[in-house]
This record gives structure tokens, sequence and C-alpha cells, in this order.
């Protein structure tokens, strides 16, 4: 896909994932333009943190091809993971480190030229800066995902990837959370894919929405063209419809199915 | 270095140089959770310290009551040290790598661009530190205790030494492997893994005591060579060059070996998604 005349940098062609006789992905195939923030879209075990996960290299698809950033994930992944990064509220940074302690660490697994500038203007941007020096371990959940965010934005990644960004987020905080989001991307012009639940985020943030389940992608388009198609008020009726298997989309003004 | 070069990464950094820094971030993690601890350091120096006293007296005991004790009254108290420099190796590996799976921070070291490689470099490194942490404080003990300077043993000692560091690295990672593949229920072979070769590796007495058939299995361990070269030395018949090179050819296999063993299971695990899903 070349949405809006931009270069693809997600290429997921064909994409399978069995364990055993389960299939978690079947023949998934979808890209991402340059500069798109692109929601994944679906009930539990649809298939999202495994299309993340394999996005990320963190695990190896059983068939199909993922070119990140032009390089294949199965054989060039270093040469990518520079400039891409993720956050996940599931997996921890390690909690007996203090807060500046991991931001150091993950600096230095970057490459950074100047660490500890950047960890203070993250720390400036974020609002950390009043529990830099507190054991990670100690902090309230939205401050580890503020945590979290700094250490996904040390190296200002072209490619972000978010597995519910604001999942255990109190309102203000997620409101929060997706403002700076918002902010990156106007400002660096980076790519953001991310997996939720929430649909007033999808519909907030995303130019794009990858809708799946079981395994398969069976829709896609952008928030409002869905909604549309679907005949319905919000992107969480369009989930439910989806999700339940239980309207077809509107074509020439007549439901094509109901149930 | 590589054409992916950006903005906020060091642009004057070799490959080898971002590595090297990689392999410094994850020795810095294991040194902040060190520093932060000081049971922690305790710990480490503990158990080698009383086990040298526990040996100390022990060749109080034989010093009078055994000829062959007699003759080398450092033999028990540099024998115990040096099982130890092997048991603190392999802890090292497996500690500092079972320490990333408790703290779920596998998934994170995987999504940076840190190599399995350069993961197995580190790992090593901070088995050397704590190695050298836990031995030295009873090294230095049993002088005044017993009257036993280990170091008198010179630049054999550091041959031992560091044949047993490599070999313990080997075992570590083998561990490693098998707690990454089993889940965290298999941690406990971190700690009882090597006493398997304890039996093999002639820490308190010849291999030629061990029985016939037993004999080829233990010369295939370099423990065995190093504890038989020990007492070489202790009991004034030299040092002995050809365990040396016995010991060291197959520490290199052997670490060779687990690095790969290491290096698939992480494949392994990828395929898997064992990655994500390790934890408490």
């Amino acid at each position: 896909m070349n949405a809006g005349g931009r270069g693809a940098v997600v290429v997921v062609d064909n994409v399978s994932k069995h364990y055993g006789p389960v299939t978690a992905l079947n023949q998934v195939s979808f890209t991402v333009a340059d500069g798109a923030t692109v929601a994944l879209l679906g009930g539990n075990g649809a298939g999202k943190t495994t299309t993340i996960s394999i996005l990320l290299g963190l695990l190896l698809p059983s068939a199909g091809t993922v070119r990140v950033l032009g390089h294949d994930m199965l054989r060039e992944r270093h040469r990518v993971l520079g400039r891409m990064n993720f956050s996940s509220p599931y997996v921890d940074l390690p909690r007996r480190l203090s807060v500046a302690e991991n931001l150091n660490v993950y600096a230095h697994l970057y490459g950074l030229a100047d660490p500890s500038g950047r960890i203070r203007a993250l720390a400036k941007a974020l609002d950390l800066d009043g529990f830099l020096d507190r054991p990670t371990g100690d902090l309230s959940s939205g401050q580890r995902t503020r945590v979290a965010l700094a250490k996904a934005m040390l190296n200002a990644p072209r490619l972000l990837l978010l597995d519910e960004p604001t999942a255990s987020l109190d309102p203000d905080t997620a409101d929060w959370v997706r403002g700076y989001l918002q902010a990156y991307q106007r400002e660096s012009g980076a790519t953001i894919v991310l997996a939720s639940h929430n649909m007033s985020e999808v519909e907030r943030m995303c130019d794009d929405v990858v809708m799946m389940r079981t395994g398969t992608i069976v829709d896609r388009g952008a928030p409002s063209a869905l909604i549309a198609k679907y005949g319905r008020q919000t992107m969480e009726e369009v989930f439910l419809d989806i999700a339940r298997n239980r309207r077809r989309p509107i074509h020439d003004g007549k439901l094509l199915a109901s149930r | 270095m590589t054409d992916d070069r950006r903005d906020g990464l060091d642009p004057a950094a070799s490959d080898l140089r971002l590595a090297a820094r990689r392999i410094y971030a994850i020795i810095l993690r294991h040194l902040y959770v060190l520093r932060r601890s000081w049971p922690r350091i305790l710990e480490l120096a503990y158990w080698p310290t009383v086990q040298m006293i526990l040996w100390g007296f022990v060749t109080t005991f034989f010093v009078q009551n055994s000829s062959w004790v007699a003759q080398a009254a450092g033999v028990l108290i540099s024998a115990v040290l040096l099982w130890d420099v092997l048991f603190r190796s392999n802890l090292g590996v497996s500690l500092s790598f079972m320490e990333e799976m408790w703290a779920r921070n596998l998934g994170q070291l995987f999504v940076s661009p840190l190599r399995p490689i350069e993961l197995v470099v580190a790992l090593t490194v901070m088995s050397f530190i704590r190695a050298v942490i836990s031995v030295t404080p009873a090294a230095l003990l049993a002088l005044p205790l017993f009257d036993v300077w280990v170091f008198g043993l010179g630049l054999p000692l550091a041959a031992f030494f560091f044949n047993l560091i490599i070999f313990g690295w080997a075992i570590g990672l083998i561990v490693s492997a098998l707690v990454l593949r089993l889940g965290l229920g298999a941690e406990s072979l971190a700690w009882v893994a090597i006493f398997a070769i304890a039996p093999l590796s002639g820490i308190y007495y010849p291999i030629a005591s061990l029985p016939e058939w037993l004999q080829p299995v233990a010369w295939a361990l370099p423990s065995s060579s190093v504890f038989e070269g020990m007492r070489s030395v202790l009991f004034g018949h030299g040092f002995r060059v050809d365990l040396l090179a016995s010991a060291l050819a197959l520490n290199v296999v052997y670490l060779v070996a687990a690095t790969v063993v290491f290096l698939l299971t992480i494949r392994v695990a990828r395929r898997r998604g064992l990655l994500l899903q390790q934890g408490e």
C-alpha cells in the first residue's frame, strides 16, 4: 500500500503463525505507510500481540515475510531495531533499578550519543523528574507507563509499536499519553502501530484500522470510513459487529447481512 | 557502520564500538542491581568463606592424622576455593540471565539492538566479576586463619582460575538455555546441576582413585585437569603444561558448544514465543 503516496514502512506479506495445531495468524498481509498511525483491533486472541511480536522480531512467523524500514525482519532485524522501539504494560523494565538507571541502561543499548542529555529531556517532557531516583517497581501504574514510554522514546524511533499503551490508566493519564504520542507523531513524522481495546483512543489517534478476528484480517480502513461502512455511530459498535460476526458492511445503502 | 545511523545516535561510533556499548549496558544493569543490595554482595562472599573455614579446620585435623595432607597443608583449602571459582562462575552466568527472566525484561532486551552473542559476552563478564567478589575475601582470610596463602601458587593459580572460570561459563550457558526452554520452574538447575560433575572432578582426591571405568569420563572434564594440576604444584611436582593444555582444549570445545546451544535456544524461544512470556 502507498497510502497518500507515502512509502511503506511495514510490509507484512502472507504471514502465518502456528503453535502445533493452533493457528494464531493465518495468511495475514498488510502494509503501513510512512508517518501513519495504524491500529490493530480485535478481541482477545485475534492475533494483535502476535502480529506486533512478529513485527518486533520477538516471534518468528511459521510462513510469510515481514519487511520493516526496508529490511527483512527475519534476516536483518539488527539493522532496524535501533530505529524502532516498543512499549507494553505487559513487558516490564527491571523493578529494582531506579528510573534513571533503567533509562541509562537502555540509552547505552540504543547507542545514544548523549545518554544523560536525552534522559533529562525525556524526564522533562514526560514529567519524570520527581521520581527519577526511585526504584521502578515502587511507581504507580501511571508513572510506570510514562517510564516505559520514555524508554520507548529514547532513540526517537521512526517506527513505534505500542501494545495497549493506555491499559490500566486513569482517564486523565490516558488522555495525556495519547496527547503526547500524537504530538510526537506530528513533530517527528514517525509511524505508529498500536494494538488497543480502547475504541475512542483509536478514533482519536489512528488514520487507519486493521480489524482482526481469530488470526485473520477481516476489514480495514479509516475509522470514519469503517463507521460509515457498517452503518454505525462509533468504532465501538463496529468493533462489536466484527468481533461477534453479527453485521455485514452496508453496500449501496443496504446491510448485506445481519443477525 | 550501517547505513541506518540516525540523529540522536552516536555518529562517530563504529559497529564494534556500538557492540561494546551494548555489552557495557548489560554489565551496568547488573552492577546497578549489585550496588543496590549489600545483602547480595555479602551472600556472594559468605558461602566461599564458610567453606574455607570448614575445610580449614578439616585440614588442621588431617595434618596431624594424614600423611598425604601433611605433605601439603593448603591442598584442601586451595581445592575448596578453586571449586568455588567454578561454582560461582556458573552461577554468575545463570543468575544474571535468570535476573532478566525474573524481571520480565527479556522482551525489552531483545527488541533493542542487543545481539544474543553480546548478551553472552556480558553474562561472562558479570560472571568473572561475581567470582572475584565471591572468592577473594575467603582467599585472603585463609592466611590469618590457617596460614595458607593461596596466592603463593603464583602464575599457575591464574591458569587454574581462568580455566575454571571458562568451564563455569559453559555450564552456566547450558543451564540458562535449559531454564529459558523449560521456564523458571527449572531455575534450581543453576545451583544443583554443577554438583553432577563434582565427584568426577577430583577436587579433593586424585583422579586415579576413581574406578577405572570412570576415569576417562573424569578426564573429559577441564576441571579434573585443573585440580590434578593444582595438586602437582602443591605437592612439589611442578606445573604440568600437559594438564593445562588439556584443560584449555576441552574448555574451547565446551564453551563453543555451550554458546551454540544457548544461541539456538534463543532462536527456539523466538519461534515459540517464549521471550514475551517469561516471568515470575
